[in-house]
């Protein structure tokens, strides 16, 4: 009964990030990795959404303004 | 080490938990609660690092370990946000997306191609994004989608984590995530035309 593990692209994409979460039940990983076995675009899919996930991940945090890290540490002080 | 805390820690077996110690704590993480912050908020960012100051002292005593300050003091600042949210209204802005579902950032950029010489289009896109654009981006965004988004994505809280500090289902934390993602791909989308980053105009001026 292997064709009932068959999705089509829009179902693997959106499955793709929690895939890569591992958050998804192991049957719906089966039929992702299935799909992706013979999908060319949709593991273009896959490595644009680990792209995205480290541009996030790594994305520099927000700069603190010398003058509001000032502020906050006499807010602190005053606490 | 003072005298006094070395007893307080003998005393308490753990820490020492005076205004001193949270102070020290605090001040290290300054700069990231304010980033966390400045992805939350448009503006008001510094009102509600120190709100969320403010009930963190009052709820020192809730911190079991030094160590884990930094992720109590987020915990705590998203909390503050939470409920600055339900007072400023009551109706969630969980807006029908129309196509939404179908908008796909990998397959626009292969279709639109802005980048025609690269070999490596979507790497080049996302690195035409700064800090300052991203976070415009993010900005954007209802929060109900923004929030999750930055937890989980920005900051590693887990998913069952936002769940719980949102107060919401685990499986509406997931759907948000979900469109959230889709959101924040059409909006950058949107944004790097905008904001020209899909010339090399922008790359030459700076």
């Amino acid at each position: 009964m292997s064709d009932t593990k068959a999705i089509p692209c829009s179902e693997a994409v959106r499955q793709l990030w929690d895939y890569l979460d591992h958050a998804i039940q192991p049957e719906d990983q089966e039929k992702v990795e299935k799909h992706l076995s013979f999908c060319r675009r949709c593991c273009g899919e896959l490595e644009f959404a680990k792209e995205m996930r480290a541009f996030l991940a790594t994305s520099t945090a927000e700069e603190i303004p010398p003058y509001v890290k000032e502020r906050l540490e006499r807010f602190v002080e005053r606490l | 080490m003072h005298a006094e805390s070395v007893i307080a820690m003998s005393e308490a077996g753990v820490r020492d938990p005076t205004k001193e110690a949270f102070q020290e704590l605090v001040l290290a993480e300054l700069p990231a609660l304010y980033s966390l912050a400045r992805r939350l908020v448009r503006d008001g960012a510094e009102d509600l690092v120190q709100e969320a100051l403010l009930q963190a002292f009052r709820g020192f005593a809730t911190l079991k370990e030094d160590a884990a300050a930094g992720r109590w003091l987020k915990t705590i600042l998203v909390n503050v946000f939470r409920d600055q949210l339900r007072k400023r209204s009551r109706t969630v802005d969980e807006r029908p997306m129309g196509d939404l579902d179908d908008f796909s950032l990998y397959r626009t950029l292969v279709d639109e191609d802005p980048f025609p010489y690269s070999d490596t289009l979507h790497l080049d896109f996302l690195q035409g994004f700064d800090s300052e654009d991203l976070r415009e981006v993010l900005i954007r965004l209802p929060d109900i989608y923004r929030i999750p988004l930055v937890l989980r994505y920005m900051d590693g809280f887990a998913t069952k984590e936002i769940a719980r500090l949102m107060d919401a289902p685990l499986g509406t934390i997931l759907a948000r995530l979900h469109r959230g993602r889709r959101l924040l791909e059409r909006e950058m989308w949107t944004y790097a035309q905008e904001a020209g980053l899909l010339t090399k105009e922008r790359a030459e001026d700076e």
